[in-house]
């Protein structure tokens, strides 16, 4: 079964019937689901909640726009992690250097990423397979090496220092906490829709035709260079919106968020969470934020713990949680069908 | 029409294609034969762009597609099936067949609207018809039969609707049946469709008796072309191709 099948309830694919009220239908969702997370201070006042959902929201946007190259692309970045330290320093440094508001250091961070994205993108996508990996991984090597040694302008492996100015616009003031998880969550609520959005439509089966079999897309006239380029550059966008969002959390950036454990997170959270479903990364990134923070707390072994939880995935189930899950119930329902 | 000149295509020292000259006139019905390594396969390569020409021109209605990269020629109207079913295993043929018109509304990098597009249901519709494959349009194209992989490679080239469309031995591993099954889809689409059509083909039965044009490739080059009756009498290609031991077979 399809994602577009498993939408419509496994009926055929009734083409007419309006694509315009499943994303209206999306959108409702969307909304819902911010107004349950900016009220969930009303009823949970933990600020470890708080700063929960907000890293939830810079790594989810980080994960899912991942799973936009390799689950739905068919393209393995090991780079990725490079455009999250770009939001987060491009942002920092602005702020700090520039004294913008912050919806200008939002809006030129973004665009300082496109840029960045385009060019990299360029050189990156022609490659295929495991060239397209390593040199994906080079190049956020080399951000963090710039980074780590342009000491003047980054702070080097200490960081962006002395926090980030965060000057309230608008009514909002994002040094105050709540004003920040909403805001958070308004940005990962609007990621998720448009990448899902991006997921659904002619663009996402384009992409999906190219995973599948590149050669034959091309022979259907479609640009696939053009096609890797455009969604490699929407992914950096999400991804370094994620790191923006980071900056704003621990008002500051620091290297390790350029650093290539980032992207082997980001593939992590993307194998815990599972590829084929559009939330399978969301999914993902909660677990291991989740496991992180408590596995950290009981032992030393953490990154031993993780290992295993991984292996358990990757060799026990062979397959995310939501992967799992999505299949579960389709054999489910299956069943229950040829018994009734 | 479609005028290959002078076509070359050399690797190494390995003349593929050499020197080849041919016409195909609208609404012509040709098969390309010849022995393991006679160049079929890069001759089509050739014209559909997955390799570039060393020399020569590809003329579709007297504009030069040679060296052209594959989207490109098949925007011009030429579009190809593989010998190997290429088609998009996790997508169902619906899927498949409402993606292909995309591309080729020049939709394909929409993102402001949701898959599928209205405007693309008919042609996609009238695809599934042709190819018989309306019954099984929500099954993923991995669960599909060889046969019917192989004729969702055909829908997908013909669902663009060409103006040529160059069909990589669409009989390939298939048994005696469904090979003449296949065929006689293909002369089907052929005489319904109007479009001129290029087959590769083994099976000599098959294209003695459905191609009326045939052309006989050889070494990269062009051995002999015509009718049936006059490949079958044409003592060079009996020799060079067929071998002495098929000659009674052929000219009874």
């Amino acid at each position: 079964m399809t994602e577009l099948q498993a939408e419509q309830g496994a009926q055929a694919l009734e083409v007419p019937r309006e694509a315009k009220t499943r994303r209206n239908r999306d959108a409702l969702i969307a909304l819902a689901v911010f107004v349950v997370l900016a009220l969930l201070p009303t009823v949970f006042s933990s600020k470890l909640l708080l700063d929960f959902v907000i890293r939830c929201a810079a790594y989810g946007l980080f994960a899912t726009s991942l799973n936009l190259l390799v689950g739905y692309t068919g393209l393995i970045s090991f780079g990725h992690g490079m455009f999250f330290g770009l939001g987060a320093y491009g942002f920092g440094l602005m702020m700090q250097k520039t004294g913008v508001p912050v919806p200008a250091a939002f809006v030129a961070t973004l665009a300082i990423t496109l840029v960045v994205a385009l060019v990299i993108g360029a050189i990156c996508v022609r490659l295929k397979e495991i060239y397209f990996a390593f040199v994906t991984l080079a190049f956020q090597m080399l951000i963090h090496s710039t980074i780590l040694s342009w000491v003047s302008l980054t702070g080097g492996d200490q960081g962006l220092r002395g926090g980030i100015p965060r000057p309230p616009f608008l009514g909002i003031d994002l040094s105050n906490q709540l004003h920040l998880y909403v805001a958070s969550c308004a940005l990962l609520v609007i990621g998720l829709f448009l990448m899902h959005q991006i997921a659904q439509s002619p663009f996402g089966y384009t992409l999906r035709m190219i995973r599948d079999n590149a050669t034959r897309a091309s022979f259907i006239g479609i640009d696939v260079w053009r096609a890797k380029l455009t969604i490699f550059v929407l992914a950096a966008l999400f991804a370094s919106t994620g790191g923006i969002i980071m900056a704003l959390f621990v008002s500051g950036a620091y290297p390790e968020f350029a650093y290539w454990t980032i992207s082997g997170e980001g593939i992590f959270i993307n194998m815990l969470g599972g590829v084929t479903t559009f939330l399978g990364p969301m999914v993902g990134t909660v677990l291991l934020l989740i496991l992180n923070d408590t596995v950290t707390r009981l032992t030393d072994y953490h990154g031993l713990v993780l290992g295993i939880v991984i292996l358990f995935f990757a060799i026990g189930l062979r397959k995310g949680l939501m992967d799992f899950v999505v299949e579960w119930y389709a054999q489910r329902r299956n069943g229950a069908g040829e018994r009734g | 029409m479609l005028e290959i000149r002078s076509l070359s295509k050399s690797f190494g020292g390995v003349k593929a294609t050499d020197n080849v000259t041919l016409d195909f006139t609208d609404g012509s019905l040709t098969a390309v034969i010849g022995p393991n390594g006679a160049g079929k396969s890069t001759f089509f390569n050739l014209i559909t762009g997955a390799l570039t020409p060393d020399a020569g021109q590809i003329l579709l209605n007297g504009l030069d597609l040679a060296g052209r990269t594959p989207p490109e020629i098949v925007r011009h109207g030429i579009g190809r099936a593989f010998q190997v079913a290429s088609i998009f295993p996790s997508l169902t043929v619906q899927e498949t067949m409402l993606a292909a018109v995309c591309a080729d509304q020049r939709k394909a990098s929409v993102l402001h609207r949701r898959f599928p597009l209205a405007e693309t249901r008919d042609r996609a519709e009238n695809a599934m018809e042709l190819l018989g494959l309306a019954s099984k349009r929500n099954r993923t194209a991995a669960t599909l039969s060889h046969g019917d992989q192989k004729l969702l490679d055909i829908a997908l080239a013909l669902v663009l609707d060409p103006k040529v469309l160059l069909l990589d031995e669409p009989t390939a591993g298939m048994g005696t049946e469904e090979r003449w099954r296949m065929i006689e889809k293909v002369r089907d689409l052929w005489e319904t469709q109007k479009i001129t059509v290029v087959f590769i083909e083994h099976d000599m039965d098959i294209v003695f008796k459905i191609a009326p044009e045939i052309v006989v490739l050889c070494y990269g080059r062009i051995l002999a072309t015509g009718k049936p009756d006059a490949i079958r009498r044409n003592e060079a290609v009996i020799e060079a191709y067929l071998g002495t031991e098929h000659h009674a077979g052929i000219t009874v």
